[in-house]
């Protein structure tokens, strides 16, 4: 019944030659995806795509937290298309939802005020001595996955099964709200049916749980987690989708949305340790991957070297149950070979079941 | 206070996220932060469409406007095409140039967030970074995120990061050329007087609360104060 409320998708995906903007938050808190998506694209899609190092912030978690004002947001990004108008790209593809949400807001708003645009040049060229065109194309990194995924997955070692049951994974998919809410008309699918991971989980061998609260938000509000005395307006509303997708047993939550994936692993921590409530199975979490960390577990990587490791909510019954092989004395070792130590245990939320 | 009028009505947010409200509160009912908080996003369209420039101001010097999620929620549902999180970016901008943010509790959080976040981008390139995010300042990362800041060098290189070294990857030490270009972004665009109005005014606010206020986050009684108190009852 649903699918006739769904748009016809009009892809709008460029398919080559990406200018690749990083995200702070998807650097610091899951900085293996961003090394995977690049080595995707080049290597294994063979494509071109640019890793420029003069990138910088583009300032959006400033400007939606309020401390940077929008004259100011628009010149940063402003200064992003320069640096891409010189590198000779013109598909620009943010890691951040953020990011996303905040360049096609912007570009929108140059649209529909051009002489706000033009400001925003004399800005540039006044502070930057830079000038810059607007992208043709802004795609974000979930797109291109989704978009190559049945080419991804004819080189995938494993698929979405248990290899226990035979049956294929649970998954639920978490859209991050600055990819669809804000311009829902380029999502395939809107706000309301995006398709982006549905896909991926499909193709690749899943099954997409349906719960009452799949498109909530997750609470990261800005500046409403900025701040220690806030941050119970983020974990409430991270509680009130866990709470609703628990009695379908998901498997793994997979979102596209950096900071969505860090709130949704870490309050099932803080959660645990404040009410004693956990949602996984036998006293652990659900584990909550990026895409580019799912796409990287099925193609073969080592779960160690994308960065599973740094989940609070262990990822290893996944694993296990994808019939994923790991090395458990290699997950704590750093980049020189030594073995770092383990962190330190939660109260409630299990390492690992029936200890 | 014409001048409050003024500066709303000339500012694209305005004139691209309020139209006519009809007030049928779909958006309040799709809100998360009217959940949460006494917040009702479709109160804040009827402050803005009676044009009543006292009551704006007063909306400016409340806590509500600092309740929003910016989650753009409502921009999908609203029937009439209004976007009430857009009107509130636009208010907040409004409230701290006005200077009335310090008089609600959590508009004076906003100088924590300008001392945090707002300072990292000048300083650092980086809205956000693993060497922002202090185990202190943030008990709900965890025992993991613990072990990833005191070893982030060896984790984050593992992951095929380049951690706060020169060139490219993820990571990666910012320019100086891209921090000197930043600098003078906020300079010429109005974002560097916007951080000097937030620490004006908050020294003002600071000193009539007797808290202790410095440039330094560690020894700043105010930050903390705005930081991780929430003593005051709110309407
Ligand atoms: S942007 Fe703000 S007002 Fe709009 S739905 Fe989100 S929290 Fe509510
Ligand atoms: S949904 Fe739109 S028309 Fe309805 S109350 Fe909100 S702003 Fe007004």
């Amino acid at each position: 019944m649903k699918k006739q409320y769904w748009t016809e998708y009009e892809s709008k995906v460029a398919d080559d030659h990406y200018y690749y903007e990083r995200s702070c938050i998807r650097q610091s808190f899951f900085t293996g995806s961003e090394e995977v998506f690049i080595n995707i694209v080049r290597d294994l899609l063979g494509k071109d795509i640019a890793d420029d190092m003069n990138l910088h912030t583009c300032s959006g978690i400033g400007y939606y937290s309020g401390v940077v004002p929008l004259d100011t947001t628009m010149t940063v990004v402003a200064r992003l298309f320069a640096l891409m108008t010189e590198a000779g790209y013109k598909n620009f593809v943010p890691s951040c939802i953020t990011s996303f949400g905040l360049v096609n807001e912007v570009v929108d708003m140059w649209h529909h005020f051009p002489e706000k645009l033009e400001q925003i040049r004399g800005y540039l060229k006044e502070a930057n001595g830079k000038e810059f065109d607007v992208p043709e194309n802004i795609a974000h990194p979930c797109d291109i996955i989704y978009k190559y995924r049945k080419e991804l997955k004819e080189k995938m070692k494993y698929s979405l099964t248990n290899v226990h049951t035979g049956k294929p994974l649970k998954v639920v998919e978490h859209i991050g709200c600055h990819y669809a809410k804000i311009f829902p008309r380029q999502v395939k699918g809107g706000a309301e049916f995006p398709q982006v991971l549905v896909g991926m989980i499909q193709e690749w061998g899943g099954e997409v749980v349906d719960y009452p609260e799949r498109r909530h938000c997750c609470g990261f509000g800005f500046s409403q987690y900025m701040v220690l005395a806030n941050r119970g307006y983020s974990a409430a509303n991270s509680k009130k989708k866990l709470e609703s997708m628990q009695p379908f047993k998901p498997d793994f939550i997979l979102a596209n949305c950096p900071g969505c994936t860090m709130f949704m692993d870490r309050w099932q921590y803080t959660i645990a340790e404040t009410e004693g409530i956990t949602y996984g199975e036998n006293g652990m979490g659900i584990p909550v991957l990026t895409y580019e960390e799912l796409a990287a577990i099925l193609l073969g990587y080592n779960p160690w070297d994308v960065g599973l490791q740094t989940h609070q909510v262990q990822v290893e019954p996944l694993l296990d149950k994808m019939g994923i092989k790991y090395d458990p004395k290699d997950k704590y070792v750093g980049k020189s070979g030594a073995f770092l130590g383990e962190p330190e245990k939660p109260t409630h939320l299990k390492v690992k079941a029936y200890e | 206070m014409a001048e409050l009028l003024d500066m709303i009505s000339a500012d694209i947010r305005y004139i691209d996220g309020l139209k006519a409200c009809m007030n049928c509160g779909v958006c309040t009912a799709i809100c998360p932060a009217a959940e949460f908080y006494n917040y009702d996003p479709r109160d804040v369209c009827n402050t803005l469409m009676s044009k009543d420039e006292v009551a704006i101001a007063e909306l400016l010097k409340t806590d509500k406007i600092w309740h929003c999620g910016q989650c753009l929620s409502c921009k999908t549902r609203c029937p009439r095409g209004n976007v009430p999180g857009l009107l509130i970016s636009l208010l907040r901008e409004v409230s701290i140039r006005m200077g009335y943010f310090t008089e609600s509790e959590e508009g004076r959080r906003q100088y924590a967030i300008k001392k945090t976040l707002g300072e990292h981008i000048v300083d650092s390139g980086y809205c956000v970074h693993v060497m922002h995010v202090k185990p202190h300042l943030h008990p709900e990362q965890g025992p993991v995120w613990e072990w990833y800041f005191k070893n982030s060098e060896e984790v984050a290189d593992r992951q095929g990061g380049n951690y706060n070294k020169e060139g490219s990857g993820a990571l990666r030490k910012i320019s100086e050329e891209s921090l000197k270009d930043l600098r003078k972004i906020f300079e010429v665009t109005g974002g560097k007087d916007f951080f000097e109005q937030i620490d004006r005014q908050s020294k003002k606010k600071a000193s009539e609360l007797k808290k202790n206020i410095t440039d330094n986050v560690d020894d700043n009684e105010y930050f903390y104060h705005v930081y991780r108190e929430k003593n005051e009852t709110q309407e």
